[in-house]
């Protein structure tokens, strides 16, 4: 190959690269909205306990700000596995993005027996609006950060077999966006939903 | 093992249903057999159904939505009859519970797989085109897209046989939506066929967001822009922030239906005027995807058939920016008798009447571009003549309706029903019919019969104003929508003319479909050998019709507004290189197939609550995302001779 046509293979690259990412930041701007609706039934009906009980008699702030930590440690930890890639070291974006995985499932953990515990207790997302909008809201955030951690497993598959190349780092790219764009919901979530609603 | 569904769900004592449904098995079974009988099937997958080129995907999403018109259609041929028969002591031959299914089914179809489908397949065919590029930003995505808004259409149909659909009319309203009063898997069907085709619609609103932004030719401004290409970018800005609300507000009534949630129900904290508002903060930007790529189709054909440059491009442009914010900031006049108080009624009121400023500077700037034109009576060219009087009626009794006293009258009468078809069928379908003409020849390399065409116009034409005029009146004299059964002998003769306006329109139709079989088996005295058969002015017009699979040997280098029209005075037109490159283009793929066929079971599966079905079908899908996200195996290179070969040919063909 002439490296006249090389030059250009580059450059279409770079412009495939580009292109992917701007395509998913502006995903990332519907998911926004999407956040927004559920966010916005969360107002409206916050208040709607229907005699049962409210926000401060459910939330236990102490979990839910380990699972706050898991979450927040998390994003660090995948910065870490980019700063690894433009390194190109395979090794270290490897180990970086198991660490995040283990950070993510503790908190899809956490909070699935947060639920669970809620639901055994008779609060489930049955009992009033109150908790029918708390548990979409806040397992609409959890359901991404569990379609998040099965990216992360295709992805680090792919990239322990085909190594850093265009296709895996770019997808790394847009992962690092969709992870760090869940930390910033789950900051809302953690201040409106829990934050305000027990104090 | 099967869910809900059993034998009884099917209802096969209704011949009504029965008939149509059997006619619908009866032309796929036609069909099938025939591409059987012609040895088609290799060639039906490998060039169409698994293609990712934009210009074939336009063209299933119109084939479909013609489809699905006439289906609608067939709709409103039963609901005007039965209006015209049910009068008095006569109840008509479609029971209420029949009679509420069918408006349903014509809103949801017209509405989610005719009119923006259509839109969609224009867009898919023309914008790649305009702007210079060899394709969209994400081919294989938009393949995903076409397939879920296929697996909705599927769904819809299959509606009619298994179980039933939604009796709730389109909008679906809690409480009435709620389980405690639509039991059935009607409203599941509605849910599930939105949610899936939904998704589809916001992936092409990324998809070819992305593509205008980032893949215009060299050169080309966003200032200079075809105006179609600055309509279809303001409607993807509509569908990417206005379809998440709808997935959402959708969602939260299916965990209403199957987890006995209380987002809108009547009990336990639930607020049903929630959905109200949500959907509206979806629907009303939704009338608007549905009319900026119609203004964009009027604003070209205009400026071509009257050889001048578009009067007012900028203010035209401004004008869709503005509409595309304020559509965001209307939603409350869907529903001021929701009793919100003078203040908010009032706020919403005023934002709505300010849409007519921007409207109405689109009618004048189109106006002011025929002034001293020579404007050419095209088909096109009559349908946006058609558009420009029907829309300003349509706008006007819009201002009447967005006057909460007046509305408060009006609200859910025959009025708003005329309404909104005055705009959506004088915007929407007039604008899809202008535009499907006028590009048909890029499309198929043939020109429609001008005749054929002319008929069909004058059919519509005439039938609509004869089918909604008596509806306005019948506002007025208090006929609220969505009755199947009346006593009032003042209102009888009007639904009878408004019934022979419907068949006016179906020999419209028939006309229509009249003039694509002519047109086809004359195609060989029609041929646009030139690729441009309108003397047009932006850059689809530049290749050849129907354009190669890479649209352009060399990409065009642009320096103004209407680049072609520009580029044929300044004598750059038909300019070949010396030598050819070989190109580089995604591959088909099939994946977008088998995406659609694993959600066709989840949706399915969910609506008859069949979980192990629901289990595979998401299986399948991320099974199927995953192996396509492995495979690198995805482009390959058109070799320069190839690119080479097809370029002399069509030179060859444009020196005879």
């Amino acid at each position: 190959m002439s490296s006249y046509s090389a030059r250009i293979e580059e450059h279409e690259h770079d412009d495939v690269t580009s292109v992917r990412v701007f395509g998913f930041w502006i995903y990332i701007m519907s998911d926004c909205i999407l956040f927004a609706s559920l966010f916005a039934t969360y107002a409206v009906l916050h208040n709607n306990f229907a005699g049962g009980p409210t926000g401060r008699d459910l939330f236990e702030l102490p979990g839910v700000l380990v699972e706050t930590f898991c979450l927040l440690i998390s994003s660090f930890t995948y910065g870490l596995a980019m700063l690894a890639r433009n390194r190109g070291s395979k090794s270290g974006v490897i180990g970086c993005l198991a660490v995040t995985f283990v950070l993510g499932a503790s908190f899809v953990g956490l909070e699935v027996t947060e639920f669970h515990k809620l639901i055994l207790a008779g609060h489930g997302p049955q009992q009033s609006a109150f908790l029918s909008s708390f548990f979409t809201l806040v397992s609409t955030h959890g359901l991404h950060v569990t379609c998040g951690l099965i990216w992360m497993v295709v992805l680090t598959a792919q990239i322990a077999k085909k190594g850093l190349t265009v296709a895996t780092s770019t997808r790394m790219m847009c992962l690092s966006l969709f992870w760090h764009f869940l930390d910033i919901v789950w900051i809302c979530v953690f201040t409106i939903v829990y934050l305000m609603g027990a104090m | 093992m099967l869910g809900k569904l059993t034998l009884s769900q099917i209802p096969y004592t209704n011949p009504i249903i029965m008939g149509a449904f059997g006619f619908m098995i009866l032309a796929v079974v036609a069909l099938f057999a025939l591409i059987t009988f012609l040895h088609k099937w290799k060639w039906l997958w490998y060039e169409w159904l698994t293609s990712v080129d934009h210009k074939k995907i336009g063209v299933m999403y119109i084939i479909v939505a013609l489809v699905m018109g006439l289906r609608g259609f067939a709709d409103v041929v039963m609901m005007r009859s039965q209006l015209a028969l049910s009068f008095g002591s006569s109840q008509g031959y479609l029971p209420p519970e029949h009679y509420d299914q069918v408006f349903s089914a014509h809103g949801v179809i017209m509405i989610f797989f005719m009119a923006m489908p259509f839109l969609i397949g224009l867009i898919n065919i023309a914008v790649p085109l305009q702007i210079g590029a060899r394709d969209v930003a994400f081919p294989f995505m938009n393949s995903v897209s076409f397939w879920l808004f296929v697996v909705g259409v599927i769904l819809v149909n299959l509606s009619l046989a298994i179980g039933e659909f939604a009796q709730t009319g389109w909008v679906a309203y809690p409480p009435l939506s709620e389980l405690n009063y639509s039991p059935g898997v009607g409203v599941d069907y509605y849910i599930w066929s939105l949610e899936i085709a939904g998704v589809g619609t916001l992936l092409t609103g990324i998809n070819f967001f992305v593509t205008i932004i980032r893949m215009r030719a060299p050169g080309m401004k966003l200032m200079q822009m075809p105006v179609f290409t600055w309509a279809a970018l303001c409607t993807m800005v509509l569908i990417i922030a206005a379809f998440p609300i709808l997935t959402v507000v959708l969602a939260l009534l299916s965990l209403d239906r199957y987890l006995g949630m209380h987002f809108f129900t009547n009990t336990l904290g639930g607020n049903a005027m929630m959905y109200v508002n949500l959907f509206w903060a979806w629907g009303h930007p939704e009338v608007y995807i549905l009319v900026l790529p119609a203004f964009g189709i009027f604003s070209e054909v205009i400026a071509t058939f009257t050889g001048k440059r578009l009067f007012g491009y900028t203010s035209m442009i401004y004008a869709t920016v503005v509409i595309t914010v304020l559509s965001f900031l209307v939603w409350l006049h869907h529903f001021f008798t929701m009793g919100s108080g003078a203040d908010v009624n009032a706020f919403f009121s005023l934002t709505t009447m300010v849409i007519a400023i921007p409207t109405g500077v689109k009618i004048f700037n189109w106006l002011f571009t025929i002034y001293r034109g020579r404007l050419r009576f095209t088909t096109p060219v009559l349908w946006t003549l058609a558009f420009m009087v029907t829309f300003t009626i349509g706008g006007m009794s819009g201002v009447m309706l967005s006057l909460p006293g007046a509305d408060y009258v009006l609200h859910n009468s025959q009025f708003l029903i005329a309404h909104f078809h005055n705009t959506i069928i004088g915007g929407t379908v007039f604008g899809a019919f202008a535009g499907f003409a006028y590009w048909f020849p890029k499309a198929y390399g043939f020109k429609l019969n001008e005749k054929l065409g002319k008929r069909a116009f004058w059919c519509w034409f005439v039938g609509f104003y004869l089918t909604f005029v008596p509806l306005y009146i019948l506002g007025f004299m208090g006929m609220t929508r969505r009755v199947n059964h009346y006593d009032n002998p003042t209102w009888h003769p009007l639904l009878i003319v408004a019934a022979a306006g419907v068949f006016l329109t179906l020999i419209g139709i028939l006309l229509q479909v009249t003039q694509v079989v002519v047109s086809f088996l004359q195609r060989k005295q029609n041929l646009d050998l030139t690729g441009d058969p309108w003397d047009g002015r932006t850059l689809e017009w530049s290749t050849s019709s129907p354009p190669p699979s890479y649209n352009f040997a060399t990409i065009p280098v642009v320096t103004g507004r209407d680049a072609f029209w520009e580029m044929k005075h300044n004598g750059a037109v038909n300019h070949r290189p010396t030598e050819y490159r070989s190109i580089h283009m995604p591959k088909n793929t099939g994946a977008g197939v088998f995406i659609g066929l694993f959600n066709l079971a989840l949706g399915f599966a969910l609506i008859w609550h069949i979980w192990w079905l629901a289990i595979l079908g998401l299986l399948g899908i991320v099974v199927t995302l995953i192996l396509r996200t492995s495979s690198d195996n995805i482009h390959y290179y058109v070799p320069a001779e190839d690119v080479a070969r097809i370029e002399n040919e069509r030179a060859e063909r444009l020196a005879r």
